[in-house]
């Protein structure tokens, strides 16, 4: 390990690096001044109860919620029916299509906000929640395309092959054999495309009514000085419950792999 | 037991469908709409005929446009210039370094601030880098300048920073899967020939894991030249790129065929700059081979 101490150096402060605005979180939500700076002044909790008194704010993490649970589950089964159909058949078209469903993880998101957008307006179709759930879904596909297929590319085939044979029909293997070996993938692609909707912006504020989301709330906010205090609180329980999620989401994945005899490739991406 | 081929593409079409006719329909559609768009005329919220080439010409000649594309591409050159040569040692840390066992935290490690509150983190570089900020308290606490540096009045640097820091980890993992992928005992064949660990390094490892830096460049490169959120935020609508154009056009001026324009125009050069560089790197590669 003699060679590698220097690089280690180097990958720690890496860390450090990424990790730096998220610890300062918490430092100056706690910080007793309304002036977001160095020397601290002392330690206080009236940010989080000036956060939490905020009515508006609770209405758009309510609006929030909704969107990334309607999000989550529909990007998650249309998920399903892409991994399976890509990782089990062989059909003509399936490197366009596959291109086309992920397609999204690399168009800039102001492109497709302001193509549906366009196309919303022609038609006459009020913005609402439901647009902007339109608009997540499609964003959060790739994404749970991406988790579910080495969900299903580390299933063995002979499993489902064994449960044909012994007489069950294509249904019941797949809601008995298949789906229970894939579960963990399923959660994990769940939490995943969860925390992605909660997150998101652009969408979130064009495709939406007057009516803001979290993300859009937040943005508003940070341009009023006197508001930032309180959206650091904001911001450190959304951190905190964001790293809770994704490592549950991990641990899925992991497992999920795990249970069906793979071998851990990597990270969500 | 075994599927029939026709009955298995019948499957496989009948499955991939739902998810295929959603993207065509809110994606596919949507943008051949901003196509068609672009070649029309725009006023006031609406398109008409004819069909014109004039928003091309003016999106050429105009200075404004020419002024706002070319910052957008040099701050996402800077980015990813920087995101990948930082991200390099870490990528080859964790894969030549790192136990079997621990890659996967590492890998771990590295991507959660990628999914933690986006805007919070952009939102948390103003009060960072802005005048009288964290970083001017530390500056000025410690004695080291005399005055504030005030990051946040340069633009563009601060633009550059904010993106190099969101867009880290992107550039971590293909280097990560590239590395992974070089095979440990060319290494020791290079080093049994006498060859330096560095010479191995330069001489092997570099040029198997280039396709990892290519993957890297292009998804921090694509995703940057459109960002939105951080010349809003973080630039405070003073220095613009080509995606707060693109919705100043469409919202604000009204004009979707401009605005409709711009983003055919913009993504067809990132798509013209990204296959002249893989077309640059596959020579590049194959004459090494």
């Amino acid at each position: 390990m003699k060679k590698g101490s220097g690089l280690s150096v180097y990958a720690i402060l890496y860390l450090i690096f990424l990790y730096a605005p998220i610890l300062i979180l918490p430092v100056f939500a706690f910080n007793d001044s309304q002036v977001v700076a160095f020397p601290l002044k002392g330690f206080t909790t009236q940010w989080f109860g000036e956060m939490w008194a905020d009515a508006n704010l609770r209405s758009a993490l309510f609006r929030s919620l909704v969107i990334a649970l309607c999000t989550a589950s529909l990007a998650t089964i249309l998920g399903l029916f892409a991994a399976r159909a890509s990782v089990r058949y062989n059909f003509p078209g399936k490197t366009p299509a596959m291109g086309l469903i992920m397609l999204p993880m690399v168009l800039p998101d102001i492109v497709i906000a302001m193509a549906l957008l366009i196309v919303l307006l022609s038609l006459s179709v009020p913005l609402s929640m439901l647009t902007i759930i339109m608009g997540h879904v499609l964003l959060c596909m790739p994404f749970a395309v991406a988790i579910l297929t080495s969900a299903f590319q580390s299933l063995d085939k002979s499993l489902e092959e064994a449960a044909l044979d012994l007489g069950e029909t294509r249904a019941a293997t797949f809601r008995l054999i298949i789906l229970p070996l894939v579960m963990p993938g399923i959660i994990a692609s769940f939490l995943i495309c969860f925390t992605i909707s909660i997150d998101e912006f652009v969408l979130a504020n064009f495709l939406g009514s007057g009516k803001p989301v979290l993300s859009v709330y937040i943005f508003g906010q940070f341009r009023f000085p006197a508001k930032v205090p309180s959206m650091l609180a904001l911001g450190t329980i959304l951190v905190l419950f964001s790293i809770i999620l994704l490592g549950f989401a991990e641990y899925m994945r992991r497992r999920g792999i795990a249970k069906a005899g793979g071998k851990d490739s990597g990270g969500f991406l | 037991m075994a599927a029939t081929p026709s009955s298995e593409v019948r499957s496989g079409l009948k499955l991939i469908s739902p998810p295929v006719f959603y993207a065509i329909l809110m994606l596919a559609a949507p943008l051949a709409t901003v196509l068609i768009y672009s070649v029309m005329t725009g006023e006031k919220g609406a398109v008409s005929l004819p069909l014109t080439l004039d928003n091309y010409y003016e999106l050429f000649t105009k200075p404004i446009y020419r002024a706002l594309m070319w910052r957008s591409l040099m701050v996402s050159f800077f980015v990813t210039l920087a995101t990948v040569l930082l991200a390099y040692p870490v990528a080859y840390f964790v894969s030549f370094h790192v136990n079997p066992s621990r890659k996967s935290l590492w890998l771990f490690l590295i991507t959660i601030p990628f999914w933690t509150s986006y805007i919070i983190r952009v939102s948390l570089w103003r009060t960072i880098l802005g005048y009288d900020g964290i970083l001017d308290s530390v500056v000025m606490g410690l004695g080291l300048s005399d005055t504030q540096p005030n990051i946040l009045s340069n633009g563009v640097l601060s633009i550059i920073i904010t993106l190099a820091h969101a867009y880290a980890p992107f550039a971590v993992l293909p280097i990560f899967v590239s590395l992974e992928k070089v095979d440990r005992s060319l290494l020791e064949a290079g080093q049994d020939l006498g060859e330096s660990r560095w010479m191995t390094f330069l001489r092997v490892t570099l040029p198997l894991s280039l396709p990892g830096v290519i993957a890297a460049v292009l998804i921090v490169f694509i995703p940057t030249v459109g960002d939105y959120v951080t010349p809003e935020l973080i630039g405070g609508g003073r220095t613009p790129m080509i995606a707060n154009l693109m919705e100043t056009q469409m919202l604000k001026q009204r004009d979707q065929a401009m605005g409709s324009a711009i983003a055919v125009a913009a993504m067809t050069i990132v798509a013209l700059i990204s296959i002249a560089f893989v077309l640059w790197n596959r020579r590049f590669l194959g004459g090494r081979k």
